[in-house]
């Protein structure tokens, strides 16, 4: 299977306007894709259904918000696909 | 239906965490301001007020759901498909599904029939927002028990 990195890359060149060749491992969704929030919903619908997860997405806002936690920690490709893999590995069996 | 007051929603049938069925009824022609203007001489429900009413029983599903502690907000309209044509008096049946909860948002399917024809559907996305205040809070709150919902009291 291809992995979480390639697979929220596809997500986001099918649901939004970006090229696929841009959405590199350094990228940052909102920097540097351009990544709006409506079309954040949408990716963060297309990644729940993928990885069967709930990203947790309010909870990132507010610790960004609040300076407790840099946003390129959630929100720089690589990253994302790290806390996407991290949730992916937690959650319960079926 | 109310539609100068954007009420489009006149009764809920039945709700559960899942799906929201409702009735309304399209008020008559005379002496309404929507239908003056939508058209003159040739009353039609604008299809704009359908996909309302679609994201109304959609945004009370959620709130529902969610204890009435956020406040739904329509974000984006998917694949809407306006049927038929709705015409003042008529009784529609509106019913809308989850599809996902996620965090901070809702995806929902939702779609009006009328006497069994199929008028319209879509699907929908809505943000789940903090009230802006209590006072909306218990608007949604008072609207949800007027429709016929079981509403807790606010914590």
């Amino acid at each position: 299977m291809a992995s979480a990195f390639d697979r929220i890359a596809d997500i986001i060149a099918e649901t939004s306007d970006v090229p696929r060749e841009k959405i590199t491992p350094e990228a940052h969704v909102i920097n540097d894709l351009g990544i709006d929030s409506l079309d954040f919903l949408d990716i963060v619908f297309a990644i729940d259904k993928e990885f069967g997860i709930k990203v947790p997405v309010e909870a990132w806002t507010q610790d960004v918000n609040a300076g407790r936690t840099p946003a390129e920690t959630y929100f720089v490709m690589k990253n994302l696909a790290t806390r996407i893999e991290e949730l992916a590995a937690a959650k319960p069996a079926p | 239906m109310r539609l100068e007051y954007f009420e489009m929603i006149d009764r809920v049938i039945a709700v559960d965490d899942d799906r929201l069925v409702a009735e309304c009824r399209v008020p008559p022609a005379a002496g309404n301001p929507v239908f003056a203007g939508h058209m003159p001489g040739f009353p039609l429900m604008p299809g704009v007020l359908l996909i309302e009413t679609m994201a109304q029983a959609s945004g009370f599903l959620l709130a529902r759901r969610l204890g009435f502690s956020r406040m739904p907000l329509l974000a984006s309209v998917k694949e809407a498909k306006l049927r038929s044509l709705v015409l003042p008096e008529a009784t529609l049946e509106v019913e809308a599904t989850m599809v996902h909860e996620g965090s901070g948002y809702a995806v929902t399917t939702a779609r009006i029939t009328s006497n069994g024809k199929r008028v319209c559907e879509t699907e929908l996305t809505l943000r789940a927002l903090p009230f802006p205040s209590p006072e909306l809070a218990q608007l949604l709150r008072d609207r949800c028990r007027a429709l016929g919902m079981t509403v807790p009291e606010a914590a």
